[in-house]
């Protein structure tokens, strides 16, 4: 491709997306003055999210395609900067957008683990993999570990591990939609999944690689835009200034000031949390006893429970002068009572864990590690730790981000193409901290303390939506709100700082068009993935190498639909733990491609057998040790050095190391060709041709 | 040394180096982020200035030099790609 072709399409594009990014700037003043003319709030929802989901359905349509390299690798021509903003959208997932400042919020400095991972991990990719993967130049991941290792026994486990880790993510994405859409429009989840999906589809099915990437440019000017709007806005109201990233250093002192006066009983409002944390204290007492009544009665004590409180009720209706609210309480009680056994273990378990929560005094938000003691500290310390390192290898093995760096131009930019990505990235996770502490100033200061009487608006209005998100209990009878009697949900943060920061309901309908911004972009990528990793990976290499290339995008386009159906079907059961779907998805990855592509570019006496063992083995480890600790399949056993499931990789990645070694070691070193292979790769200016004749490769 | 090996080395030399900053700045700080919360950066206790904002900068900056140094290098060594 000439340079002077080159440069005529990358100022072409700046100037569609200066184009675009003024009209995205346009739209949102336009429906600014539609509100202030009185347009009510549902309306603007669904202008908002209508018109960006049909502006990402259009470039799809725009960018249609039946070229197999425009429709795998978008022709190979996008630049580094355009190739960062589709990298940074393919990033941002739904749980980024709406629940990283929500876990910061909640978890304080240990949060930050999410923040060090999720860029991190971008050194890895730009450092051992993104230049020689783009130097390799084929279609998908698989396709490098089948080329490297030879034979279709390491392309197979590839493509198994690169579905598993996709697909795990993409139910999580999907999910974000039907949510965000469902939240916003009033549409039923189910309808909210459709669309979202419709939407999706229109774009990858008919341009594949090229549609999705000039999708998700798109994408990442309203996720970056909605982001910042917000938190730049609750800034200068609370500092003055409208750099938040450099403005929160100062607000976190007063937090923490803040948390030392509620901690402290000697002070009126010290002493009023006090006398909250010690009811939370007798009631967890009662809730324990419970739980024990519970294990020695079995359905014989629910079973009595539940008729005294019958019982209650009916002596409550049987009085001529009950109060009706007294009743209403007693009704609810008895309807939310525990079904069985199982469910009231459950109920009973999470209300313990509550209440030793709300009983203990707030945690400082900047302290690394808090614990009471030494050991707990270490503990959380190490959990840490291990937790940002799957999350880094994790990125740096995930396929749909690193299949984006064989779209780039050349070696070079393809090096760039990571530090934009990075860049990009960065500008939103520099920010969600920020975020989290403002929100928190804005609780501690303007919310504790005040009256329950005259709570701020978007306390009862969140409050009215969702009871998990918001809710607000006087425990101690005083009128007064204690931090200890407020419950916040980790997604409340996002959702709701343009009303915390009293901004017009337009930047509310922005950050949902943001949320599915983000959701959507990322689940673009991942079905393009698992879909190309199946027809080009499967069918063409594996089943039928001379299919012609018309029939190759055939099956490539079925087999999106087909993923996409399916992972619909499976979204729709709302499959319980978001982020530990998120978590794993990482840590899997790390496991199985990590020490495989790595020692592959790096170590050229890495073999096919050493592959096989290598990525068998740290999948399966990284899978048993998943299965065998995470509550929710069951088993229980003890964690190995107290490592949480979430960072099952850090036991996966050294055994996948060690296979790889080992299993190279013992058996023959690998071919001429595949030297050959391995310098193409490593040396930028050096040509293929020797290679291309002796391995069949095109 | 022909020049193939005289550029791989360099290449690895200037990817551990950095590697090695990588991992100072997040491990190295994460574990003594007790010890090291005691003064402040910009108002920020330094441990978590360093999580939230200084070594996603670090990250960024090693980056963009990376890519800077290899193309150098690549020039240096005559190892630019040439049009297909």
């Amino acid at each position: 491709m000439g340079t002077s072709v080159q440069s005529h399409f990358v100022s072409q594009l700046k100037r569609y997306y200066a184009i675009y990014t003024g009209g995205v700037i346009g739209f949102i003043v336009l429906l600014s003055i539609l509100e202030q003319m009185g347009v009510p709030n549902k309306v603007l929802g669904y202008i908002f999210l209508g018109v960006t989901v049909s502006m990402y359905a259009g470039i799809g349509i725009l960018s249609r395609t039946s070229d197999v390299s425009e429709y795998y690798v978008a022709g190979r021509r996008v630049p580094a900067v355009f190739n960062g903003m589709a990298t940074a959208a393919d990033w941002m997932s739904a749980a980024s957008f709406i629940g990283l400042a929500g876990t910061l919020y909640l978890s304080g400095y240990d949060g930050l683990a999410f923040v060090l991972g999720w860029t991190g991990g971008y050194c890895l990719v730009a450092l051992l993999l993104a230049p020689y993967l783009r130097k390799f130049g084929h279609y998908t991941i698989p396709d490098f570990l089948g080329a490297r290792y030879g034979g279709s026994l390491p392309r197979s486990i590839g493509v198994f591990a690169a579905i598993l880790c996709s697909f795990t993510y993409v139910i999580a994405q999907i999910y974000g939609v039907g949510l965000i859409v469902s939240r916003f429009t009033g549409l039923d989840f189910g309808i909210g999944v459709f669309v979202g999906l419709g939407s999706i589809l229109v774009c990858s099915f008919l341009g594949g690689m090229r549609a999705v990437t000039w999708t998700q440019v798109a994408q990442y000017v309203i996720l970056l835009v909605a982001y910042l709007i917000p938190v730049i806005w609750l800034s200068v109201k609370h500092t003055g200034n409208p750099v938040p990233q450099v403005a929160y250093g100062y607000v976190l002192q007063q937090v923490t000031a803040r948390e030392n006066v509620l901690n402290d009983a000697a002070t009126p409002e010290g002493a009023r949390e006090a006398e909250v944390r010690a009811i939370f204290k007798q009631q967890r007492i009662a809730d324990e006893d419970k739980l024990k009544a519970l294990e020695e009665g079995g359905v014989i004590y629910l079973d009595a429970e539940r008729a005294k409180r019958l019982q209650a009720l009916e002596t409550l209706r049987g009085k001529h002068n009950a109060d009706p609210k007294d009743i209403a309480v007693a009704e609810n009680e008895l309807a939310a009572f525990p079904q069985d056994v199982v469910a009231a273990r459950n109920t009973w378990r999470a209300a313990v864990e509550t209440d030793k929560a709300k009983s203990s005094a707030v945690i400082a938000h900047a302290e690394p590690f808090a614990g009471a003691d030494e050991e707990t500290r270490d503990n959380k310390r190490k959990n840490f730790l291990a937790l940002v390192l799957c999350l880094m290898v994790g990125t740096a093995a995930l396929p749909h981000i690193l299949m984006r760096f064989y779209t780039t131009p050349s070696v070079k930019e393809a090096r760039l193409s990571v530090f934009w990505s990075l860049l990009f990235i960065c500008l939103i996770y520099i920010t969600a901290p920020a975020l989290a502490v403002l929100a928190k100033y804005d609780v501690y200061t303007l919310l504790v303390g005040s009256s329950f009487s005259e709570l701020p608006s978007w306390v009862s209005a969140w409050a009215a939506v969702d009871k998990t998100l918001m809710s607000v209990t006087d425990i101690n009878k005083d009128g007064i709100v204690q931090l200890a009697e407020i419950t916040i949900g980790g997604d409340l943060i996002m959702l709701a700082t343009p009303e915390i920061a009293g901004m017009p309901y337009v930047i509310t309908a922005l950050v949902a068009a943001g949320g599915l911004a983000a959701a959507l972009s990322t689940a673009d990528g991942l079905m393009l993935t698992i879909a190309n990793t199946l027809s080009h990976d499967v069918y063409y290499k594996m089943i039928d190498p001379h299919a012609p290339t018309k029939r190759r995008l055939i099956i490539s386009k079925s087999l999106l639909l087909v993923v996409a159906v399916l992972a619909v079907y499976i979204t729709s059961f709302k499959p319980g733990d978001i982020l530990f779907l998120v978590g794993a998805a990482f840590s899997l990855a790390a496991s199985a491609f990590f020490p495989a592509l790595a020692l592959g570019i790096f170590w050229k006496r890495a073999n096919k057998t050493g592959a096989v063992i290598g990525m068998v083995s740290g999948l399966g480890t990284c899978m048993t040790y998943m299965f065998i600790t995470y509550p929710f399949f069951g088993v229980n056993a003890p964690l190995w050095w107290d490592i949480n499931p979430i960072s099952a990789g850090i036991f996966g990645m050294p055994v996948g190391f060690l296979g790889v070694i080992i299993g190279s070691l013992l058996t023959h070193a690998p071919s001429k060709e595949i030297h050959a292979m391995v310098d193409h790769v490593r040396y930028p200016n050096m040509r293929l041709d020797s290679f291309l004749e002796s391995a069949d490769y095109k | 040394m022909d020049k193939y090996q005289r550029y791989w080395k360099r290449n690895l030399r200037l990817t551990g180096s950095l590697l090695a900053v990588w991992f100072l700045v997040t491990f190295g700080v994460g574990w003594f982020a007790r010890e090291l919360q005691s003064f402040t950066v910009l108002g920020f206790p330094f441990s978590f200035f360093m999580a939230a904002q200084g070594a996603l900068l670090i990250y960024v900056v090693l980056v963009g030099y990376y890519a800077y140094r290899m193309d150098k290098l690549d020039q240096e060594c005559g190892m630019q790609e040439t049009d297909h």
